[in-house]
């Protein structure tokens, strides 16, 4: 087997740094803890990003990971912090399932992540078609810390971080969508962030608590 | 030229609306930006019927008889909603449950919402189409919990979350599409242009296609409030104020489905099989079933008309499944009627409940008796939606059950049932409320019924007579869609 390239070293690399970040997401307690951590997930897809940008000198790529640098590594998690500090909220948090249990699910997830993402990568033509698993791997993981976590903020990082893994995914089976939708789904994301905003002060101020378990008023009859 | 006013106008009345706040004509000024979206849909709607279809700007807009016929829906919905909305916000704001800051916020997004669906209606990128679909929720998602209230701020957090990862699945769907379509068409933008696609669909790998597919279907599904995602969506109609209920309800469950069955020309071109209709026809089927059961156990008018949304679309998503020329018409049909007739509703119901001061359907009674209009309205209207003859819900109904019987015998029964048990229930509950015994004073002033009279009339006009221009557009429709 011949040596992959040095910059494609480090994409894979990167690729499995976004996945223990996963990992290590889904066990943290407490939500500064994992704003840090969706800060440097953010980073390492930015990273990523550029390296492969500047390997297959598509240029559109650059803005990506500026934009990815800019709003989910600078922008939310500075925002996040704040909120957090304001409301108060950072305490010792237990998910619904308990962290072991969950970690053994996460790496099932992991599995059917590669296989679900064999047929796709064999096809694809990108130099770093191997890592399309990862990304799949890191959305299934973020939507797994969605459903565990009963909390407002997290659950909205756990959101945030399957954007993140979906990004990657576009990244390394097509080298990024078309940067007019990128843009628009950035735009997205930067809207909702904000709206969750004004969101998270009106559950505070109409229940006097982020937990979402008292929010189980409306239910299927 | 039309389609550059058709989506500049909700956009300047958006930004309009939230310079201008709530001060006197406020609610006018928003009806009078809807009259104007619907003027130039009309106008872009003769133009499509006599010149065919048109691409726009390089291609990044395109339009058809099929979106063209949803546009014109969409903006005589918006339009009539705007003029119900006009005196109930008002009444909302004397009982004191609104106040100026959040009808400035309502009006703004309202309008950001209207043209949110145009866009994804007319784009031709799939990939701006998902953009444009989640921009409408983020527009109607502070709309769902204007009240303030713990039970309107929990349905639009649920609103929130589950679209949101339905529609980040609808992403990946995207993503995928676009990596088939890149083999053939080579990066960059014009890859995700649908026309492009269509073009070349038969190249498509199939293998991505149908994975992309799914994903698609269950992404846009949760917005079209498909079982078994379809939570959000009764409690979003029930906690938000009544007129977002009614666009929701009658809108944008429409442009979500649209996404969907853009996706399903592609796949059925680059499949040749019909795995992407079976499983259209599965989780519709499943929806009306589900639906149709649910609405037994419901206490609150509104959770109830939503539920009977869910059934409507599960039925409109079976037929479409099911294909062919005549499912196809019918199904194109039923999205009309059930526009009209549920919008109706939800006019009717929100003046009930104004009145009355509750949801809950067993402590509104008498309508006939407090104010006549309102009561024939809210019984015409289920009436309609039931679908019974004349009404054109009966027309659509009645075209789909005989294609299934034709051509999938097997699913008939489960329809008829869910058909059945949705009339009983339905019917059942809302008599009562009718014609029940009321101790009520009569209504102090006249409800906005206009735009009730307006939607029954027309599904009424439908269910007898459709004009032949307008049976041959829907015709040319259900063709695009494969028939």
């Amino acid at each position: 087997m011949t040596a992959l390239p040095y910059h494609l070293q480090i994409v894979n690399l990167l690729a499995a740094l976004l996945l223990l970040i996963s990992f290590a997401m889904l066990s943290q307690r407490r939500v500064i803890g994992l704003v840090t951590l969706f800060a440097w997930q953010g980073a390492a897809l930015a990273l990523s990003t550029a390296i492969v940008a500047w390997s297959t000198g598509q240029h559109h790529l650059y803005y990506s990971a500026a934009m990815t640098l800019g709003l989910k590594v600078i922008a939310m998690p500075w925002y996040f912090y704040r909120l957090v500090k304001k409301l108060d909220v950072n305490r010792v948090v237990e998910p619904m399932i308990n962290i072991p249990t969950t970690m053994l699910i996460g790496i099932v997830l992991v599995i059917f992540a590669f296989n679900l993402a064999l047929p796709i990568s064999e096809m694809s033509g990108t130099v770093t078609r191997s890592t399309l698993g990862i990304a799949m791997a890191c959305v299934l993981l973020a939507f797994l810390m969605m459903i565990t976590r009963t909390k407002a903020i997290p659950q909205v990082i756990g959101f945030l971080s399957m954007e993140n893994g979906l990004f990657f995914a576009a990244t390394s089976a097509t080298y990024g969508m078309p940067l007019v939708v990128e843009l628009g789904v950035a735009l997205d994301v930067l809207v909702g962030v904000f709206v969750l905003g004004i969101f998270i002060f009106q559950i505070r101020e109409t229940f006097d608590s982020l937990d979402l378990k008292h929010m189980e008023k409306l239910k299927e009859k | 030229m039309e389609l550059f006013w058709l989506l500049g106008i909700p956009l300047t009345g958006g930004i309009f609306l939230a310079l201008w706040g709530y001060r006197r004509h406020a609610p006018e000024i928003n009806a009078l930006f809807s009259l104007l979206t619907l003027a130039v849909a009309a106008l872009l709607t003769v133009h499509i019927v006599e010149t065919g279809p048109m691409m726009v700007a390089n291609g990044w807009f395109f339009i058809d008889s099929f979106n063209v016929f949803l546009v014109a829906l969409t903006a005589f919905v918006a339009f009539t909603t705007a003029l119900f909305s006009r005196p109930y916000m008002r009444i909302e704001q004397e009982h004191g449950r609104l106040n100026a800051t959040r009808l400035r916020l309502y009006h703004s997004s309202y309008q950001i919402f209207i043209g949110a669906m145009l866009l994804a209606l007319t784009t031709n990128n799939m990939g701006i189409l998902w953009v444009a679909m989640e921009a409408a929720t983020l527009a109607t998602v502070l709309l769902v919990s204007l009240y303030r209230t713990p039970a309107s701020l929990e349905a639009a957090w649920k609103y929130f979350i589950l679209c949101g990862v339905g529609i980040a699945l609808a992403l990946f769907g995207t993503i995928l599409l676009y990596f088939a379509a890149e083999k053939v068409l080579g990066p960059g933008g014009n890859a995700l242009l649908w026309t492009h696609l269509n073009d070349v669909k038969a190249q498509l790998e199939p293998t991505v296609l149908s994975l992309a597919f799914v994903f698609l279907l269950v992404g846009y599904g949760t917005k079209v409030g498909l079982a078994p995602l379809h939570s959000w969506l009764p409690d979003a109609h029930a906690e938000g104020p009544t007129p977002v209920s009614a666009v929701l309800s009658g809108l944008l469950l429409n442009v979500a489905l649209y996404a969907v069955m853009r996706s399903k020309v592609l796949v059925d071109g680059a499949l040749g099989n019909d795995m992407a209709g079976a499983l259209m026809m599965g989780f519709g089927l499943l929806s009306v079933v589900l639906a149709a059961f649910l609405i037994v156990r419901q206490t609150d008018v509104k959770r109830m008309f939503a539920y009977s949304s869910i059934e409507h679309m599960g039925l409109i998503t079976f037929a479409f499944g099911m294909g062919g020329a005549v499912a196809n018409f019918a199904g194109l049909l039923h999205m009309t009627m059930h526009s009209l007739t549920k919008s109706a509703i939800f006019f009717a119901v929100g003046h009930a409940t104004q009145k009355t001061g509750t949801q809950l359907m067993d402590d509104i009674r008498g309508l006939i008796k407090t104010n006549p209009t309102l009561g024939w309205g809210l019984m015409l209207g289920t009436v309609a939606i039931l679908g019974m003859p004349p009404f054109g819900v009966f027309a659509s109904e009645f075209l789909i059950i005989t294609t299934a019987m034709h051509e999938h015998p097997w699913a008939t029964p489960f329809l008829l049932l869910a058909l059945g048990v949705a009339f009983a229930a339905i019917f059942g509950k809302v008599q009562p409320m009718v014609f029940g015994e009321t101790e009520l004073p009569k209504l102090p002033y006249q409800p906005a019924q206009t735009p009730v009279f307006l939607h029954l009339g027309l599904v009424l006009m439908l269910g007898l007579f459709i004009p032949p221009y307008l049976a041959a557009w829907y015709k040319q429709a259900a063709q695009l869609l494969g028939g």
